[in-house]
């Protein structure tokens, strides 16, 4: 059977889109180099956009208003700066003021190590206005099921893509373990690493249940969520973007809040994403998941165990 | 080039019936009875939301309107005019003004980011941001080929959207009319203090087809449907607002009253009589909407 990626997924929804829904799909050089790592098919309803990071977007939300269904391409996600202001301002509050719903699919794309503003994930700024639900989609299965969302509502979408996940064809299940000593909650392209984390400290004696996090808004802390958390005690929830008021604090504080248990943060270091290898503030990987885990877990105290439920 | 006359065809007026002409003062009168009363509702305390009044600038909507009937709309903060020209229903707006759930947007909104959508008006505005609202015109122009109607102000065009929408327009041959309210003031800061070049001219640079003239209701609505032929094209209308650029208030008198001027022709054109039965009658209709 032929493997389908999380590309392939991307296109071929995309192909369905504007062949037979209608759709457009508009972005800066996406019918050139590559298009777009091979995830913008070759089809009626391509809009090359000008080099206009502000209008452009307005005119992805213009089309949006009118009932287009726009799947507006970021390429990297840095770019949201300069669009998010029709997005973030108009898109996201139109629904609300008027009862007109602005429902555009921004395909946003995080990267790493391509320098200063080309290796942002920035989701947890949408996560913070009102108005746009917020993903972060790493398999085929997971892309289907959030466009079918879209699809089905009539909320602009925040969809927080990684080039490390473009060639993935594999669904991320859960890994639930008796005795856990830990749930970690990875976002977007850490939860390839945290996988990976959860094997090395498995060969130290470490448990680790993984629990995958689709949805940063809204976020729901259900069963699926809370139980390995309840029974491990403490919880550790890693995003590829910035630490400081970032989408990692933001749902640990929720999962803590639920569940009165300890839930730490771990995602960018406060620096400039250099270029340079060592400069490179890279997302956190198995390794530097796997330190902060024997971090918590030497630490010695679970929640459940102790009286606070304070973040940690 | 700041002058009543600035632009004005000689004689535009004689080419209108004496029924086009009734029809577009009524327009005007419509627009300045219902923000006359808007200032007595703030003065009052009956509500205490900003109010963004279209008062001095009636006649380019209104004309608007006459040459343009049922385009789609992307209005930015003064946009009174425009709903009442273009056939929204004054309660609604008032209603809204008030902050009332049966307003236009069920009061959520208020005066500067009014919209409004029925069978016979789709009017989109702008959330605060000067000239938000144009490159999402030009989306809509382009989403939907509908005729389209973007407003915004001489402090607007300087945002760095502006230029794009404009181009991204003309690329796609959108049937968008670009309008450029110019009343030579950003809040109260003048152009000249704010930049060397003219608005006008950056479009035509990017060959567009640009009118450039003072208010006058008649001239207008020739420019327009000159324009509307050729769309997309830019039509700067200079104008003066008579209130503050927020509120109520007023500093004194504005450059000229459109609105005595427009009097004055109609009286000349020998339909003073008439002239009076139509603002007796859009004030008597405003009077009531606002004391229901």
């Amino acid at each position: 059977m032929e493997r389908v990626t999380v590309a392939d997924t991307i296109r071929e929804l995309s192909r369905e889109h504007l062949e037979q829904n209608g759709g457009l799909l508009l972005g800066q050089s996406i019918s050139a180099v590559g298009w777009v790592n091979n995830t913008v098919p070759d089809c009626q309803g391509i809009v090359e956009l000008p080099m206009t990071d502000v209008a452009g977007a307005g005119f992805a939300v213009g089309a949006a208003l009118v009932g287009r269904r726009p799947i507006f391409v970021i390429r990297f996600q840095d770019f949201l700066l300069l669009n998010g202001s029709p997005l973030i301002n108009y898109a996201a509050k139109s629904k609300e003021l008027h009862g007109r719903p602005a429902p555009v699919f921004v395909r946003a794309i995080g990267a790493d190590g391509i320098g200063p503003v080309h290796s942002g994930v920035v989701h947890s700024m949408f996560m913070h206005f009102p108005g746009f639900k917020v993903c972060s989609p790493m398999t085929p299965g997971e892309y289907r099921s959030i466009w079918q969302e879209y699809l089905t509502g009539d909320d602009p979408m925040l969809v927080s893509e990684h080039r490390a996940s473009f060639q993935n064809c594999n669904e991320l299940p859960d890994l639930l373990i008796p005795d856990a000593d830990i749930t970690l909650y990875p976002v977007s392209a850490t939860r390839f690493e945290a996988v990976k984390a959860a094997e090395l400290l498995a060969a130290e004696g470490i448990r680790c249940n993984v629990v995958h996090i689709l949805w940063l808004k809204p976020f729901r802390v259900d069963q699926r969520v809370a139980h390995p958390l309840l029974c491990s005690g403490r919880g550790l929830v890693i995003d590829p973007g910035y630490s400081i008021a970032g989408a990692a604090q933001a749902l640990a504080y929720e999962l803590s809040q639920e569940t009165g248990l300890p839930v730490a943060a771990l995602g960018l270091e406060d620096a400039t994403k250099c270029l340079c290898q060592p400069l490179q503030n890279r997302l956190p990987d198995a390794a530097r998941i796997a330190e902060r885990v024997r971090q918590i877990v030497k630490k010695g105290a679970r929640g459940a165990q102790s009286t606070g439920g304070g973040h940690v | 080039m700041r002058r009543a006359d600035y632009g004005v065809r000689p004689d535009a007026s004689g080419s209108f019936s004496k029924a086009e002409t009734l029809a577009l003062y009524e327009s005007i009168c419509r627009s300045h009875f219902f923000d006359s009363q808007v200032i007595d509702a703030v003065k009052s305390g009956l509500t205490n939301y900003q109010v963004y009044l279209s008062l001095g600038q009636e006649a380019g909507p209104a004309a608007l309107a006459a040459a343009l009937p049922g385009a789609q709309l992307f209005t930015q903060h003064r946009c009174h005019g425009y709903f009442i020209a273009f056939g929204g229903p004054p309660e609604k707006l008032r209603d809204e003004l008030l902050g009332r759930p049966s307003g236009s947007s069920g009061g959520r909104a208020g005066s500067n980011c009014l919209q409004h959508h029925d069978e016979r008006l789709a009017m989109f505005g702008h959330h605060g941001l000067i000239g938000e609202n144009v490159p999402l015109a030009v989306g809509a122009a382009f989403g939907n080929q509908k005729k389209t109607i973007a407003v915004f102000g001489d402090g607007s065009a300087e945002e760095d959207y502006i230029y794009p929408s404009l181009g991204f327009a003309l690329t796609h041959r959108l049937p968008i009319l670009f309008v450029c309210e110019d009343n030579d003031l950003s809040i109260l800061t003048p152009t000249s203090t704010r930049r060397s070049w003219e608005f006008t001219q950056m479009a035509k640079g990017l060959g567009l087809p640009v009118r450039d003239l003072a208010d006058d209701p008649w001239s207008v609505v020739q420019a327009v449907r000159e324009l509307k032929g050729e769309l997309p094209a830019v039509l700067n209308i200079r104008t003066c607002r008579r209130q503050w650029h927020v509120g109520v208030g007023c500093d004194g008198p504005p450059e000229w009253d459109r609105l005595a001027l427009v009097q004055a022709e109609l009286d000349r054109l020998g339909l003073g009589a008439e002239r009076q039965e139509i603002e007796r009658q859009a004030q008597q209709e405003m009077e009531r909407l606002w004391n229901e």
